[in-house]
């Protein structure tokens, strides 16, 4: 644990607290958990204005220290000294939305009664103006007994007020005011009301931006047609705006492979650099665009207001297989990831809604089986317009995430109705102003989610396809055999073995080779494809030439590359996911429920569609 | 009159809630976003095809949204009355 002093951001949901850890932190963040709970800590270092280096956490949001859930109870431990992990923060700052006083000022009161040395942030200022209002923080500061700092933290307004509040803080090593006693929650909503009104200078009618635009985003028929037209907009962005750089990265790698091939000798050296690092690993990387811009336009659905928006429309629909729209947030997260996803259900209050949330979330298309579908529609679906400006592949695309969702539901209801049957837990929520978010923000969050995920193929990905090709390049076809090599090794006698059970619905020996080390990515699924690829065509310079895709399109019939779409549907789990359920839901009944239902419905999808493929004579 | 009766648009304030209906926890939620006898509420957008979708309102100066459910608990009065004047008499 550092030995600096910390500090931390604490307040309501939506108050501005991660958007003014960045801005004061910068890209000098570190993510990490809370030991034994599976709360993120986000934490990061910044300089005072004489220079002094202090550590920022940005505590979980919460309405009150009375906590409704496991993200709220860290909050409370954390400012209470009681987090394993975590030591007492020398200093609080309590961030409130300067529109939403009489909220927000209740809970800083009760912070504030802690004793901790603490300064306000009175943050969102711009939107207060935006509504009319107008405040006087001095006032604030003298009716609550602390510094009070205007700040636009998207806009990077009050910062060094806020620096400098915290130097004088810490410096003066002010001694920690006795606890006022305990009010009860009627008294302290009274008194901030008080406060609040005190410091409001001037109101004048509001413009009311958000409610005019809710009146069309909220709208029972045009909402959720603007819904389904963003998500639609957004499974064609990542076709459409990917091309030029994924050409880029493929021309990297080509060239290569190609110096390694012209300066290396033939062996086994060369053979690990080429088919395992180069094709292997180069065929996940490829995919780092589209994942970007998939990641791009839900960090922008977050931090634009409207995810809650969708939540509400959504909540009708969910209510109906026993979910609330609260769920969908969780849900839209997984099409990312189902980590994030799963560990976002925590703000879902009632368990059996939870639970379900969490078993359903891998149905969600998760960004890692984005590569897989890419390569087969890329190989198998011809690149021509349906309608103008409506690509057949990017139509597929959507059809296999809304074919996910479908399943999602369907498999609530059933859960709903037997394993978690039980009254549904309702859907309350607060609904933030709309917003331009900051440029910042968003790169930040999505250079992280690059960086996670270049790490992924630095360490799981590369692992795995190292393994992958140690075990497809023995032990050695001896010459002359009319054995291939692939046949011949280890990996391919256990692909073999496999294939008994997987030929029924259409799937060959190469796909069975890939499904098992894609359990510890999907995304292994290409590599490894690549990679069998790679070694089967040994010295065969036209085969080298030829690219993943039109491999796979001279070598599986239609029926097989549909059923492999299918069957990724509802996909192998990927290790991570597992593991992630097993710490929310407490023990390992939960994760192999998931993952036996899972490939249970995955068998059956693609061995429907192979049929159903084969009889229609495709 | 409740909650989901009130016409989009108008300013009401709370006069009762029934927190019998409410769980606990929805309860302390509900409180802590500021909803309480005599806080401004104002219906502003209602969800859902045939009705059956939640509600968003206006509370004090916040935004949030609800299923009918809860806000059929809700009871409200038009009407000049605020929550200040309510205290004071
Ligand atoms: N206009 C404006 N928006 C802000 C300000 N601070 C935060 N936001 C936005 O408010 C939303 C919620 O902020 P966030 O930092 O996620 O809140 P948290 O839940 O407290 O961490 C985000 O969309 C931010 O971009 C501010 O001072 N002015
Ligand atoms: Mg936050």
């Amino acid at each position: 644990m550092s030995a600096l002093p910390l500090v931390a951001l604490v307040g309501n949901p939506n108050a501005g607290k991660s958007a003014l850890f960045n801005a004061l932190t910068g890209a000098r963040q570190k993510l990490g958990n809370y030991p034994g709970v599976t709360v993120e800590r986000k934490a990061g270092r910044l300089s005072l204005s004489d220079g002094r280096p202090i550590e920022l956490v940005d505590l979980p949001g919460t309405y009150s220290l009375d906590p409704g859930s496991p993200d709220e109870q860290v909050t409370r431990d954390v400012v209470m000294g009681k987090q394993v992990g975590e030591k007492r923060p020398d200093a609080l700052v309590i961030v409130v939305d300067a529109a939403n006083l009489d909220n927000h000022l209740r809970f800083a009161l009760e912070l504030i009664a802690l004793g901790l040395p603490t300064i306000v942030a009175l943050n969102m200022v711009d939107l207060a103006t935006r509504d009319g209002l107008e405040l006087d923080a001095a006032t604030l500061s003298r009716e609550l007994g602390v510094p009070v700092i205007a700040t636009v933290a998207v806009r990077k307004r009050g910062l060094d007020h806020l620096r400098e509040a915290l130097g004088d803080m810490l410096g003066e090593g002010r001694a920690v005011r006795a606890a006022a006693p305990d009010r009860d929650f009627d008294a302290l909503r009274a008194e901030a009301r008080r406060i609040a009104r005190a410091g409001i200078v001037r109101e004048t009618p509001s413009r009311r931006l958000t409610a005019a635009v809710d009146r069309v985003a909220l709208h029972p028929v045009f909402g959720l047609m603007l819904l389904l037209a963003l998500l639609f907009v957004m499974f064609q962005a990542v076709y459409a705006w990917s091309e030029a750089p994924i050409a880029m990265i493929e021309g990297v790698a080509e060239a290569a492979a190609s110096t390694v091939r012209d300066t290396l000798p033939d062996g086994i050296i060369r053979s690990f650099l080429v088919d395992g690092v180069i094709n292997g690993v180069g065929s996940v990387v490829v995919f780092l665009p589209q994942i970007l811009i998939l990641f791009f336009f839900i960090l922008m659905l977050e931090a634009t207001g409207y995810m809650v928006r969708a939540a509400f429309l959504m909540d009708g629909i969910m209510a109906r297989v026993g979910l609330s729209g609260r769920a969908f947030i969780p849900l839209l997260s997984s099409f990312a990831c189902a980590i994030p996803g799963i560990m976002a259900t925590r703000t879902i209050a009632d368990p059996r809604d939870r639970l379900t949330t969490i078993l359903i979330a891998p149905l969600m298309t998760c960004s890692a089986r984005l590569p897989v579908y890419a390569v087969i529609i890329g190989a198998f679906i011809p690149a021509r317009d349906v309608l103008p400006g409506v690509g057949l592949q990017g139509f597929v695309l959507f059809c296999l995430y809304v074919a996910g969702i479908v399943g999602a539901m369907l498999v609530a209801l059933i859960l709903r109705m037997t394993v978690t049957k039980g009254a549904s837990g309702g859907f309350l929520m607060e609904m933030p102003k709309y917003q331009w978010p900051s440029a910042q923000d968003i790169l930040l969050g999505l250079w992280q989610r690059a960086m996670t995920f270049l790490k992924r193929a630095g360490t799981i990905i590369f692992a795995s396809t190292v393994i992958l090709w140690l075990l497809l390049t023995f032990p050695k076809v001896p010459d002359g055999s009319p054995v291939s090599q692939v046949d011949y090794s280890v990996a391919g006698r256990i692909a073999n073995g496999l294939t008994v059970v997987l030929e029924p619905i259409g799937f060959n020996r190469d796909i069975s080779l890939a499904l098992i080390p894609a359990m510890a990515a999907r995304e292994v699924a290409v590599s490894a494809l690549a990679t069998v690829y790679s070694i089967d065509a040994g010295d065969d310079e036209a085969l080298l030439e030829k690219s993943l895709g039109d491999r796979l399109k001279d070598q599986w019939p239609l029926p097989t590359a549909l059923a492999f779409l299918a069957w990724f549907i509802f996909a192998p789990q990927c290790i991570s996911t597992i593991a992630v359920t097993r710490r929310e839901t407490n023990g390992w009944k939960w994760p192999m429920f998931m993952v036996g239902y899972l490939f249970a419905l995955a068998y059956v999808a693609a061995g429907l569609t192979f049929w159903t493929a084969t009889a229609a004579g495709l | 009159m409740r909650l989901t009766d009130l016409p989009l648009r108008q300013p009401a304030y709370v006069d009762l809630i029934d927190w019998s209906v409410l769980s606990p926890s929805e309860g302390q939620r509900l409180r802590e976003f500021g909803l309480c006898e005599g806080a401004s509420v104002e219906a502003l957008h209602r969800g859902g095809m045939f009705g059956r979708g939640p509600i968003a309102c206006k509370v004090g100066r916040m935004t949030i949204a609800m299923r009918r459910s809860h806000a059929a608990a809700v009871t409200v009065r038009t009407g000049p009355d605020s929550l200040d004047q309510d205290r004071a008499a």
